[in-house]
Formats: C-alpha cells, structure tokens, sequence
C-alpha cells in the first residue's frame, strides 16, 4: 500500500517536472493542448516522436494573390494548422491570405507533439509595414516614444538630442499608422508676441520635416504655431524657457 | 524739443571724408584712376556699412516744429444752466480739454491758478487784457460756456489771440450733442482738434482717433478699443480664444487681427460699420501680424502657406495672395510706408535674431536698417520719414539688455531712444499727428503686467492709459 502510494507520488513528480521544463524551455504549446497520453500512468517510450514540416511558395505575395502551403509529417495521428483547421498528415493547399500570416501546424502522435511554422508576408501597397496594428495605441505609450524636440533660444535648427527623438518618435509613428499627430510650436516669454509665433512656426516645422524625412506621411501631421502664448513653464530662468522652446507632439483626434 | 543726447560719433567717419577729398583730385593717370574707382567701390560699401554703426543721436521728430511752444490758458467753462446734470458734465468737458490741449504737444499750459478770477462765456465777457498780463502771460485763451437743456449739451467755444488786442477772436464754435458723459468728452475732442488744427500750423488734432488694443482677460485675449486718452475702454470680440495684432483699416471701418483657431493663427476680419466678423479667407499654416496699406485696398501679413513664414499680401477679403518674400526663417510684423504705400517694413529672422528691414512692395531693393540686437514691432510714421520699433540691442543669454522703444530715420538709419529702464516695452503705433506714440510696456517684464502707455515722439511726457493686462496697442489713421 505504501510503495503504491510512493510510486503515484513519483510519477506525479516526474510528470510535474516534465510540464515545469516545457514551459522553461519555451514550448509553445498551448495549456490546454497537453498530449493526455503524457499524462498516463503508463507512457509507452517505445512511441517515436512526430516530425513536422511545413513550407510555403513563394514566401511573399502581394494583396490578392496566393500561395500553396506544402506539408510533411512523420509519426503523426492528427495534424492540425491554424486558421485552416485539420487536415492530411501530408498535403498542400492554396491560401490568398490577406494580411501578412504565420502558418503554424501542429501534429499529434503517440511520441508527443511537433510544431512547425512558415510565414507568408503579403505586401500591402497602402501600409507595407506592420499593418497589423491599427489602434492608436495609449496616450502614456505616444508620450514614451514620441517625445517633444527642444530649441535653443531663437533657433529653430535641430540639435542632435532632438534628431534622435525624431527618429525615436518616426519609428512608433510607423508602428501605427492610425495616429495623427499635432506639432506644436513653442517660444519662451522672451522676445516679442508676433515675432515667435513666426518662429514657433519654423520649430513645429523643422520637426514635422524630421518626421516627415523618416518616412511619415505629412498628411498625418499637422503644425500649430503656439509662439509665446501658451507657457508651459511661467518662471524666468534658463531651465523654465529651454522647457517652453519647443515642438510638442499630440494625438491629433 | 528732443533732448540733446550726446552724440556718439563712430570714429572712422573722419577718414572716409578724407579719402574722398583726395580722390576727386585731378590729373591721375588712367590705371591710377581705374584702381581708385575699385577702392571708391570698396569705400562705398564700407561706408554702406559704417552708416548703420552711426547710431547716433540728434534728428528731430516732427514733435517739436523748432519754434518755442504756445502758451495757452484754458478758462474752465461758464455753466449757463441750472440743469443739476451740468456741474457733472462740464467737469468732464473741462478736464478732458485740459488734457486734450496738454497731451498735443505742442503748448506751454498755463497753470490752472494762475488764470484770472472771471469766468468769461462768451466775447463780449472777457477782458483780454487780463489773461495777457503776467502772471497769466498767455498768448492764447480758449473759453466758453457749456450748458445742458433738456437732454441736450449745448457749448460754445472760443479761441482768442491774446496779443491782438483789435480783433483777438481765432475761433468761434458752437456744439450740440445728446446730455451724456460720453458726449461731453467727445465735444471737448472736438474742439480741442479745431484748436490744435489753427495753432499746430494746420495739422490734424487727434482728439478723436482711438487706440485697438489686446486685452487679457483669464486665459483669452480679445480685441478692444478705447479713446486715444484711454477713456470709454470696451470690448470688439468675444471669441474666447487668442486673438493678437489689431490693424484698423485708414477709414476706420474694418479691423483686421490674427486669431487662434484649430488649425492655428488665421487672419480674422471686423466690421466695426455691421458690429460682426466678416469673411477673411483662410489658408493653410500660421497667419499672423495684417497691416493694412495706406488705400484700404490691401492686406500684408506673414503667412506659412508654404511652411515658412513669408510676408504675403492679399486683398482686404484675403484673395488675391501674394507672396513677397522668400527668405528661410521667420518674416513677419509688416507695415506699409503710409504716405507713399509702395514699400515695406518688416522683420526678419533670415540673419538669426530678428532685424528691422525696409523693402519696396513687389519684395525688391530689400535693405536691412538695425545693425543687430533684437528688433521687433515696426510702425512708420504717417509722414513716411520715420520707423518707430522696439529694440533690445544687448539680446542674448544673460545680456542685461532691456526691449526699449527706439525711432530711427530711415533716410540715414540714425535712431534715437525713447524709452529707459521702464522694464520691457513693446509694440509702439505712431499717432495719425506723428507727434505721439503709444506703446506697451511691462514694468517687471511679465506679459500678464503688460500695460499700454502713451509718449510724445520724443520720448517725453510718458503717461499710462491702462491698467495692467493690456497689450499691442494700435493707434487709428485719423
């Protein structure tokens, strides 16, 4: 009675062991795509695990054609590929997805279970990169990447530190292609009304041109000269007007 | 009289004039010849130069004619009425009057207790005599009766030579008008012009001109007016955005400005005939700074259409656009030359800081007037002689140097200074008189302390004409 209640308690074990290190080793199978024969009491070690492979030709199409999927399995009982259900150990298929797709098959046998993947990138003429995403993303995530450019007093060239936040802010701007940006332009309180809001112009611009040198549509962006007449900061010392020279970006809603 | 400053000569001045009298000697040779003209070239180009370092001072505005002023002594009107609303207004009619003939410019007052005891009302009371004798020692008396029947203000006006013992009347003037406070003032205007226009040698008084100005009021400005003497101050707009740069148009029946709106500044439009926004059109980028030209018929302004800011010119309904400029950087604030309307002045940021600059109207023959600093806000004066701006001429990073403003005669590019160590001052709009400039200034040089102040051209006789929380003063053309 005892060494039968050690031996279910060693199993246990190694059956717990053997989960814990599948999901260390970053197995993708899914929770609840678990082989129940891995959990019997009596697996068969003798069983070969399955071979899977998948291939697609060609790799890339553009929108509207297609391409044949071509498979090959070993030691398999069912195979399985997402998006198109079950099918043949070994086949082929014509799909025409319509955005870039990840084909990933998963073939059960009694030896366990294999995965295999190929990715057919179709081109979109209209957002060829990630067109995927089409949400705004967050106000906290724009802010993170896309962050204001500083001036120096009465430029609008600009400086290195702003070049790479333009480049940060163009490469989130192309991961989503729904968001439309306002460019404020800032000047500090020095200086007079009219003659900054001509210059808080040319700041606003020569960001959007930075962003617009990036790959970012210009009808995405949209300028706005706010010269001196929204302070950000109202002290008068270096530190206050460096934070009012500026271009500010905003979701454009 | 402008105060005599002291003249700082540049030195190489003295030179230059040396070098020209030993090149129009006679009897060089050819080749010698041929040189000198190419060293004329290079001195003429120094000299170019050397004219905008002579920043000096010493040319006259047309506020003091070179003549000593006219002493006049201005009688408190006599109450003809017992109407109890007439001690009230004529108090109104006295001191605005008083203010009106002290304000011009171009009178010595006579004291108020140094006047005779009499209360003249008309010719046939006063004893000339009197107000010519010292202490009094005028040479001229205004005086009067000023009465209310019914609802109506009734006040005669005289003006008399008080050396012409014969025939001393000049003027003789009667007014009517509804019985109001408001109506008292503007009488008292009136005359005061009428007096102004006999004694100045004929130039227009501006009694009656108004000032537009930006009022802040929370976090919006809107466009309002006010008297030339800061009185009956009220509201055009109520747009409740951010609404900059007011430009009466010469006839007085439109106002331009720049106002914010979603897609930026626009050049908006007012009629102050219909009292309601009429159509400008709107265009793409940042609109700023309208001046009207001299005709009424075109509009200057700084557009980024094409995402720089240029100085353009419309029609007054904003058709017709122009560009004018094309330089990389910011040009805006520009102003037309009120007498001839063929050329501009605006500011530049084409060099970095921004600089006064002077150019016809189809954008040729572009010269550049301040020789560094920070120039902004150019008004020229209504005789086309004269550019008025607002100049920090130590600009930079902890420079010491203060926004004051300056008047520079364009012919020479010599420019005097108006206004010290008042804090920041901005925005200076001459008088249609050209003896008078009004201008905003800011004692600690917070914008929210702005306040509007008003001076004779030459920089004396400076008095406040609002509180705090007043910008961008423009005064009317007549």
């Amino acid at each position: 009675m005892n060494a039968m209640q050690a031996r279910i308690r060693k199993t246990l074990v190694i059956t717990a062991t053997l989960i814990s290190i599948g999901a260390v080793t970053g197995c993708h199978k899914k929770a609840s795509g678990i082989n129940p024969n891995a959990l019997g009491p009596e697996p068969a070690p003798t069983a070969a695990a399955p071979t899977a492979t998948i291939t697609a030709d060609p790799l890339s199409i553009d929108l509207g054609q297609s391409v044949i999927l071509n498979w090959r399995t070993q030691n398999a009982t069912s195979v399985t590929i997402d998006g198109i259900g079950d099918v043949n150990t070994n086949g082929t298929q014509t799909v025409a997805p319509s955005t870039s797709t990840n084909f990933h098959l998963t073939a059960k046998g009694d030896g366990g279970t294999t995965e295999a993947n190929v990715r057919v990138t179709v081109r979109v003429p209209v957002a060829p990169a990630a067109p995927t995403e089409s949400d705004m993303g967050s106000e906290a995530a724009f802010h993170q990447n896309v962050q204001d450019v500083f001036f120096d007093y009465d430029s609008f060239d600009l400086r290195p530190d702003a070049t790479a936040a333009a480049s940060k802010a163009a490469a989130y701007l192309t991961a989503h292609p729904a968001i439309r940006v306002v460019i404020g332009g800032y000047c500090d309180d020095r200086g007079s009304a009219e003659y900054n809001l001509a210059l808080g112009e040319n700041r606003a611009n020569a960001a959007r041109t930075a962003l617009v040198s990036a790959g970012i549509p210009a009808s995405r962006l949209r300028v706005i000269s706010y010269g001196k007449e929204k302070q950000f900061c109202s002290e008068e010392n270096e530190s206050c007007w460096q934070q009012n020279r500026r271009a500010q970006f905003s979701l454009d809603r | 009289m402008i105060p005599s400053a002291t003249a700082t000569r540049h030195p190489i001045e003295p030179n230059l004039r040396l070098t020209y009298n030993r090149m129009h000697r006679p009897n060089r040779t050819t080749s010698l010849r041929h040189a000198y003209f190419g060293f004329l070239g290079v001195l003429l180009l120094l000299l170019a130069a050397a004219s905008t370092l002579l920043a000096q001072e010493g040319f006259k505005t047309e506020t003091s004619s070179g003549v000593s002023n006219i002493r006049i002594a201005v009688a408190d009107f006599k109450p003809t009425s017992a109407d109890p609303q007439t001690a009230s207004f004529k108090q109104t009619f006295d001191s605005t009057l008083f203010a009106d003939l002290a304000n011009a410019g171009i009178f010595d007052i006579v004291s108020k207790s140094l006047l005779p005891q009499s209360t003249p009302g008309a010719p046939a009371e006063i004893k000339i005599q009197e107000w010519a004798n010292a202490p009094t020692s005028a040479a001229m008396v205004a005086f009067g009766s000023f009465n209310v029947q019914g609802n109506k203000i009734i006040c005669n006006g005289f003006l008399f030579d008080a050396k012409n013992l014969q025939y001393p009347q000049i003027l003789a003037k009667q007014y009517d008008g509804d019985a109001t406070d408001d109506m008292a003032r503007q009488i008292a205007h009136r005359f005061a012009d009428e007096i102004i226009f006999r004694l100045s040698g004929g130039s227009q008084g501006i009694a009656e001109s108004k000032i537009f100005y930006v009022k802040l009021t929370g976090a919006d400005k809107e466009i309002w007016q006010m008297d030339y003497d800061g009185a009956n101050q009220h509201a055009i707009t109520h747009l409740g955005t951010v609404s900059l740069s007011p430009r009466i148009s010469p006839d007085n029946s439109r106002l331009a400005f720049s106002s914010l709106g979603r897609e930026g500044f626009q050049i908006r439009m007012y009629s102050l005939v219909l009292n309601r926004m009429v159509n400008f059109t709107a265009t793409g980028g940042t609109n700023l700074s309208p001046a009207w030209s001299p005709n009424g018929k075109d509009i200057a302004y700084s557009s980024s259409r094409t995402g720089d800011p240029e100085i353009w010119i419309s029609d007054a309904n904003g058709g017709a656009s122009r560009r004018i400029t094309s330089f990389r950087g910011p040009d805006v604030s520009p102003v037309f030359n009120p007498r001839t309307g063929s050329q501009i002045a605006w500011i530049s940021g084409r060099t970095n800081l921004p600089q006064l600059y002077v150019m016809d109207i189809d954008g040729a023959n572009v010269q550049r007037m301040t020789d560094g600093g920070y120039a902004t806000s150019p008004s020229w004066s209504p005789n086309g002689q004269f550019l008025t701006f607002a100049w920090d001429r130590k600009y930079g990073p902890g420079a010491p140097g203060g926004q004051d403003i300056y008047v520079m005669e364009i012919a020479t590019k010599r420019w005097i200074q108006l206004t010290h160590d008042g804090g920041r001052c901005d925005f200076p709009s001459w008088s249609p008189d050209g003896r008078h400039i009004v201008y905003a200034n800011s004692p600690d040089g917070k914008a929210t302390h702005m306040k509007i102040m008003t001076m004779l051209a030459d920089g004396t006789q400076k008095h406040e004409l609002t509180g705090a929380g007043a910008d961008m003063p423009n005064w009317s053309w007549k």
